[in-house]
């Protein structure tokens, strides 16, 4: 509900720009500033699929004052735009914060390098966002191998959030080593899930 | 505590009612004794106590004994007789029982809740008391009356000083309700447990002080590991290390002055030793690898750890006054983990291979490495402080529990607990005050 909340202002904030442009400019750039909108925006303007509700709302926007609706979209789009959103968001592409690792190896994998991408971007782009970098592993070598094993995780983590723009006082490293699984159990099935990192996220 | 620990002997069926942070540890003898020596206890007399004990004294010797692995104690069943004093004793009776030696003794009552304990250990062969000992205690002190008893009488037969006066410090987690830390100290025997300190965030790695009077750990009650020291009679505590990343593995020197400590503050895991009262730091190792898990020569003069510098994990050794580490595991893919005997001449350690993780022990001189356990995920060796047995932690279908393990291989006994994980122990020093 929250979600479908969010995009309808979105999409709200979508026609009005539009509206705006269009009134000051011509047609032909309408289309051109609809692509120009950021991603995220777009996405849910795409996945709203309510364009028989935007007709009312261009009629409710052309009875109000410009200015009123000016000020709505503000809101609106800091709403949106705020980290705790995004945060919330979870079909964003931030919305998954595990990163696994092979046995005893603290080498990000392939497959989670556009996942960590999207969260230094995250980060980059919101001064105001701190992470903290839980390293883990899976109970097999000794507790203390564990500890330093889990820092090196959490340290390659870091090492590309920081290559992606994050700054060194938005990231905190911590290990809890074999400390705190996140399965219990001796299986490969326990242990390929407990050897990770988690992002843990704070909005100042 | 101790009023638990007597609860449990008489009511065993009740503990599932007592909190599991504070339930005792109990014992069980889980591996032979072939070889050992046979001896009797004969159960003490008290006609002369007016209130019955809460301490069984001989039970509690005879379990002390039989988990040397030197000693296999007669079961009370096959008693041939019930004397309290050597000259009641008819050695011909103990000598058909097949036993070597025999313990008998009394307790008197001074005065109410004031005891007076008398024991005698004689030898049936020669047929002669080989010592005998008054012990003054009180209600309160039983317990380590009885081990002081099992001490006297151990020492007496092997020429070796006994370790059951002793503590251990373990910590108990567990994860399924909610977790939970709990840094503990037992008896040997897992009775008289005090809990230390209790968290809902990690804890581990406790370090005994050499006087046995202070514990230092690692805590991460800040949502960040950090090293402190607590001295357990006032509970009076330091925060000694909070460095950004690890701040892992103290082990106090033999001197007590200094802590050896893993921190990552440069950037990988190295050795440090930190002077307590000053807090100064010197940096040991300097490796891209792992370091960790210090601990030292028995002389005080080296730090024996293990690093993975090499590819897999294995021991070094380097020299308190710094300089190049010395390999000094050879033998298997992954030695971890040392504790270093009492004598200096061996260190108990992690051995790995195939995925199987034993206990096993390597002689400095000769290099000889020899396995102590045959399960598949032991952790945490710690040395008793006579060098005859080697604690440790052993994960046992969904739970780990604490074993000891006798040097020679003979005595194994499971310190077994009814839920919660037990982790590494660390066996504490002798001169304890009572």
């Amino acid at each position: 509900m929250k979600l479908l909340n969010v995009s309808s202002k979105i999409l709200l904030l979508c026609v009005t720009t539009v509206f705006i442009t269009a009134c000051q400019t011509g047609s032909d750039e309408i289309i051109q500033d609809s692509t120009s909108m950021d991603g995220v925006e777009q996405s849910q303007l795409e996945g709203s699929g309510v364009s028989a509700e935007s007709t009312t709302d261009l009629t409710v926007l052309e009875d109000g004052s410009d200015s009123s609706a000016i000020a709505f979209d503000d809101e609106a789009q800091a709403k949106a735009k705020s980290p705790q959103a995004m945060l919330d968001n979870a079909d964003s592409n931030i919305a998954n914060r595990v990163i696994y690792f092979q046995y005893d190896s603290a080498k990000i994998s392939d497959d989670s390098l556009s996942m960590i991408e999207a969260h230094g971007n995250f980060i980059a782009s919101n001064g105001n966002v701190s992470a903290r970098l839980e390293g883990n592993t899976d109970e097999r070598g000794t507790r203390e191998h564990n500890i330093a094993l889990g820092d090196r995780r959490a340290q390659s983590v870091r090492r590309l959030l920081l290559f992606q723009g994050a700054s060194a006082d938005q990231l905190e490293t911590i290990s809890y080593g074999e400390e705190r699984p996140a399965v219990l159990g001796h299986t490969e099935d326990a242990w390929v899930k407990n050897r990770r990192v988690e992002i843990v996220y704070e909005v100042n | 505590m101790n009023k638990l620990a007597k609860i449990f002997i008489s009511l065993p069926l009740l503990m599932v009612a007592f909190s599991p942070l504070n339930a005792a540890l109990t014992i069980e003898i889980t591996e032979g004794t072939e070889g050992a020596l046979p001896i009797a206890v004969v159960p003490f007399d008290t006609s002369k106590v007016a209130s019955k004990l809460s301490e069984d004294i001989a039970q509690i010797v005879s379990n002390d004994l039989n988990r040397s692995g030197v000693l296999t104690v007669l079961s009370q069943t096959s008693l041939p007789a019930k004397p309290h004093y050597s000259q009641e004793v008819e050695y011909p009776a103990w000598r058909a029982a097949e036993q070597d030696y025999l313990v008998v003794g009394r307790i008197l009552e001074k005065s109410s809740g004031q005891y007076e304990i008398q024991f005698q250990l004689l030898d049936v062969l020669k047929q002669k008391q080989l010592i005998g000992y008054t012990l003054q205690s009180s209600k309160r002190k039983l317990r380590s009356s009885a081990h002081k008893i099992s001490d006297l009488i151990y020492e007496k037969i092997t020429g070796v000083r006994g370790a059951f006066s002793t503590r251990i410090a373990y910590i108990r987690a567990q994860q399924n309700q909610g977790r939970k830390y709990v840094l503990q100290v037992a008896d040997t025997d897992g009775f008289n447990t005090q809990t230390v300190l209790e968290s809902d965030e990690p804890l581990m790695s406790p370090s005994w002080s050499p006087d046995g009077q202070s514990l230092a750990y690692v805590s991460f009650e800040n949502r960040r590991p950090e090293i402190f020291i607590q001295h357990l009679s006032t509970a009076k505590r330091i925060k000694l290390t909070g460095f950004k990343g690890i701040n892992s593995a103290p082990s106090w020197s033999p001197n007590g002055e200094y802590l050896a400590v893993v921190l990552s503050k440069d950037g990988d895991p190295e050795i440090y030793l930190m002077h307590i009262e000053s807090k100064r730091l010197t940096r040991l190792t300097d490796h891209r690898g792992i370091d960790t898990e210090p601990v030292w020569s028995n002389n005080g003069q080296s730090i024996i750890f293990t690093s993975d510098r090499g590819g897999s994990p294995q021991i070094y050794e380097v020299p308190v006054t710094g300089g190049k580490p010395r390999r000094i595991t050879f033998e298997g893919q992954y030695n971890a983990a040392a504790s270093v005997s009492p004598d200096g001449k061996y260190i108990a350690l992690v051995y790995g291979d195939g995925g199987q993780y034993k206990i096993a022990q390597l002689e400095l001189d000769t290099g000889n490495l020899i396995m102590l356990t045959n399960s598949n995920l032991d952790e945490s060796p710690s040395f008793s402080p006579n060098g005859k047995m080697v604690l440790y932690a052993s994960t046992r279908g969904d739970n780990s529990v604490l074993y000891a393990v006798s040097v020679d291989g003979r005595g194994k006994h499971k310190l077994s607990d009814q839920s919660g994980d037990i982790r590494e122990p660390a066996w504490g020093p002798y001169n304890l005050k009572q």
